[in-house]
């Protein structure tokens, strides 16, 4: 136990500051987003993620934000195991035919207002993976969709600027 | 008698018995050779592979032309020994009955279902008459892998749950079932696990899998060698260098083309650190598992450093799309050579230092030793590869037995542990981190100079090829066949987990509903790179 504690004590606080990893904007928007949060989620954005056919390289960036570097519960957001205790909704992956029923069935689930948010290429247009027999495509195909975060996937700091411009766009006065 | 002889003999030993068998040179197919085999004699195929040692690998159809008709052609691929055999047969299209390998080898149960539902082919003793890839997105009547399936298909408005697949019930006094899935409590992948329990323990675990299906095979069709290099990278995220080598191998092998050693070499330094990622951050996740907190926090700080390096170096955090037909798209800057080495040491010493600490914990070790113990002859059995497989006595892997450059040149460790339990697969991934450490100073070091793409040639109409690579979960390996133009007419990447999942269901019996959390991890099968 002491050797944990001595452990922590030399490392110190690695969660960065802001301004280190992204542009400056993004400590004004983690600043509202904070604020935001405090008014119209009581403190605390509950987020559910979703995988609804992606190829894993999304959720991984989605956990990375859980990491000590970036630490996203320091702003009021955490990630939780049901639909039916969130506000939002972060959708990954080309919606596979497989998965519409269940996606469906999650976004009914969830308690309104309901934020949702696509992340990734394949989430915003189905990316690599398009329309077919197997893939509906873009997360709007199947649910209504807030806001979307590109890229393949979205960098940890990528998600964090969408989530805070989504709940920005959505707060009043925002 | 070498064991690779061994394997040369396998086809004179099948002839002996009265097995029809026609040798084909196939020079894109190599190390492999490949053997053509009459329908009928497949089942006894299998059955002597079985008797011979051989570890089955992969099996793959696809429906192509052939004199006298159209035929469904079905490959199976054997190991042994570091040797690699495919064997083919054809079927009509119009009665495309096989017997399965299913009965000699567990490991084929799967994959045969996959192939019946994609291709239509009937396995006439196939134990498990139930539906595997396929849901509700198409029919019984159709088959997504042939030629007069439009990619499109046509799919219902609204593709229903797949409520009614059947799973086996267990029954008896204080017998109860947990159903959990698709959707999972964390952030991961989509599947339905069905545990039968009795109080904490469970007495059966059924897996149905194929929710990420997103028709991977089929849209891999009429690509160019770039746009297949691109979806091989996205059939597993967390595999992107690992897979998008194995094809770009597949379609070098079938054009014959010569990858300048400069790329080879960053593309093992690519592979090794998807390796040390993956491994550092499933450890930090396992430890997250069993409620250490302090362990998950730690691994999850070095892993995140570790992707900054690779994102500075590369351009990408994962190191998506690096990897190119003839090559890789960017080389690496020379003053990352002195960074990446620092940093290999740096990591190996922080690991070292957390691992003192948390060896020390009786808590972490009454957690995962004797847990979800995968015993050898299941690994056996099923034909486990990976660290999984590893974990459980099966001493393979591609790098060491079937080297391709640059690991020819390399020497390395493979470790190896016989116990099967979580314990043991925790401590292959953290022997796998300082192998990988040791190998990407190697790679820094003897980094060759020279160019890092060769010009991509399309390779003639009906060239095939096959790609091997030790990917950070085991070996992939990697089908393709061109058409006309250069462009794809097949493609089946078998990524490893197909051989673990079934393991899972083994290895956790008996143990108790809290455990499977960490046992998941222990293994941590793709579900989009076996859902395909
Ligand atoms: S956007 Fe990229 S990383 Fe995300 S699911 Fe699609 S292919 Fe994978």
């Amino acid at each position: 136990m002491l050797r944990i504690l001595g452990k922590i004590q030399r490392l110190g606080i690695v969660t960065e500051q802001l301004p280190e990893i992204g542009e400056p904007a993004l400590t004004a928007i983690g600043e509202q987003l904070k604020a935001h949060i405090g008014e119209r989620f009581g403190g605390s954005l509950a987020i559910r993620e979703v995988d609804a056919g992606s190829c894993n390289g999304c959720e991984l960036e989605v956990q990375a934000l859980n990491n000590p570097l970036y630490s996203i519960e320091r702003f009021g957001v955490h990630f939780v195991a049901s639909p039916r205790h969130a506000d939002m909704l972060l959708v990954s992956g080309p919606v596979s035919r497989h998965m519409e029923t269940a996606l469906l069935r999650t976004y009914e689930a969830t308690p309104e207002p309901r934020l949702v948010i696509a992340v990734g290429e394949c989430g915003a247009c189905g990316g690599e993976f398009g329309i077919s027999y197997a893939s509906c495509g873009a997360v709007s195909n199947v649910i209504p969709v807030d806001a979307v975060i590109r890229g393949c996937p979205p960098t940890p700091i990528n998600l964090m600027r969408g989530i805070l411009e989504a709940i920005a766009k959505r707060s009043p006065g925002g | 008698m070498t064991p690779r002889d061994q394997l040369a003999a396998f086809p004179r030993r099948l002839a002996d018995i009265g097995v029809r068998v026609e040798a084909r040179e196939s020079p894109g197919l190599a190390p492999a050779q490949l053997i053509l085999v009459k329908p009928g004699d497949w089942s006894r195929l299998g059955i002597e592979a079985r008797s011979w040692g051989c570890r089955w690998v992969a099996s793959w159809g696809e429906e192509v032309d052939q004199a006298g008709g159209t035929v469904i052609r079905v490959n199976t691929c054997f190991e042994h020994g570091g040797a690699y055999l495919v064997a083919r047969t054809a079927v009509p299209r119009a009665a495309p009955v096989l017997a399965s390998h299913t009965t000699s080898y567990p490991g084929a149960d799967r994959p045969e279902r996959h192939i019946r539902d994609m291709l239509g082919v009937v396995y006439s003793d196939h134990p498990d008459a139930r539906r595997w890839t396929r849901h509700q997105a198409w029919t019984q009547a159709e088959c997504p892998l042939r030629r007069d399936f439009p990619a499109a298909g046509s799919p219902p408005a609204r593709t229903a749950a797949d409520y009614q697949y059947n799973f086996l019930l267990a029954q008896g006094g204080g017998v109860y079932e947990i159903p959990v899935g698709p959707v999972h409590a964390g952030i991961i992948e989509p599947g339905h696990f069905r545990f039968q329990a009795v109080g904490e323990t469970v007495l059966k675990l059924e897996e149905r899998l194929g929710y990420t299906h997103k028709g991977i095979e089929k849209i891999a069709e009429g690509r160019d060698a770039e746009g297949l290099a691109r979806l091989a990278a996205r059939v597993s995220g967390d595999s992107t260098v690992a897979h998008a080598w194995a094809a770009c191998m597949a379609m070098e092998q079938a054009a014959g083309l010569d990858v300048p050693s400069r790329a080879v070499w960053l593309r093992a330094l690519m592979c090794e650190r998807e390796r040390v990622a993956n491994h550092v951050g499933d450890n930090g996740a396992m430890l997250n598992d069993i409620a250490f907190a302090f362990g998950f926090y730690q691994f999850a700080r070095l892993r995140e450093m570790w992707q900054r390096v690779s994102r500075e170096a590369f351009g990408h955090r994962f190191m998506m799309d690096c990897i190119v037909p003839g090559g890789v798209a960017t080389d690496l800057d020379p003053r990352f050579i002195a960074t990446m080495r620092d940093e290999a040491h740096a990591l190996g010493q922080q690991i070292g230092k957390l691992m003192a600490i948390i060896n020390d914990l009786p808590s972490v070790a009454d957690r995962v030793r004797g847990t979800g113990v995968l015993k050898p002859e299941h690994a056996r059995a099923l034909g486990c590869v990976g660290y999984v497989g590893r974990a459980s006595g099966m001493d393979f892997d591609v790098r060491r037995d079937a080297p391709y450059p640059p690991y020819d040149k390399l020497t390395f460790a493979v470790p190896l542990h016989h116990y099967g339990d979580v314990n043991a697969r925790a401590r292959m991934r953290l022997e796998e981190i300082t192998t990988s450490l040791d190998l990407i100073e190697a790679l820094l070091n003897g980094l060759p100079a020279g160019p890092i793409r060769a010009a991509w040639m399309h390779p003639a109409a009906d060239t095939e090829g096959l790609g091997l690579v030790e990917g950070w979960r085991g070996e992939i390996l990697s089908f393709v066949r061109f058409g006309a133009n250069g462009r794809i007419a097949r493609f089946f990447p078998r990524d490893p987990s197909w051989t673990t999942w079934p393991a899972l269901e083994l290895l956790i019996h008996d143990n108790i509903v809290p455990d499977f959390p960490v046992c998941n991890k222990s293994v941590n099968g793709s579900y989009s790179g076996h859902d395909l």
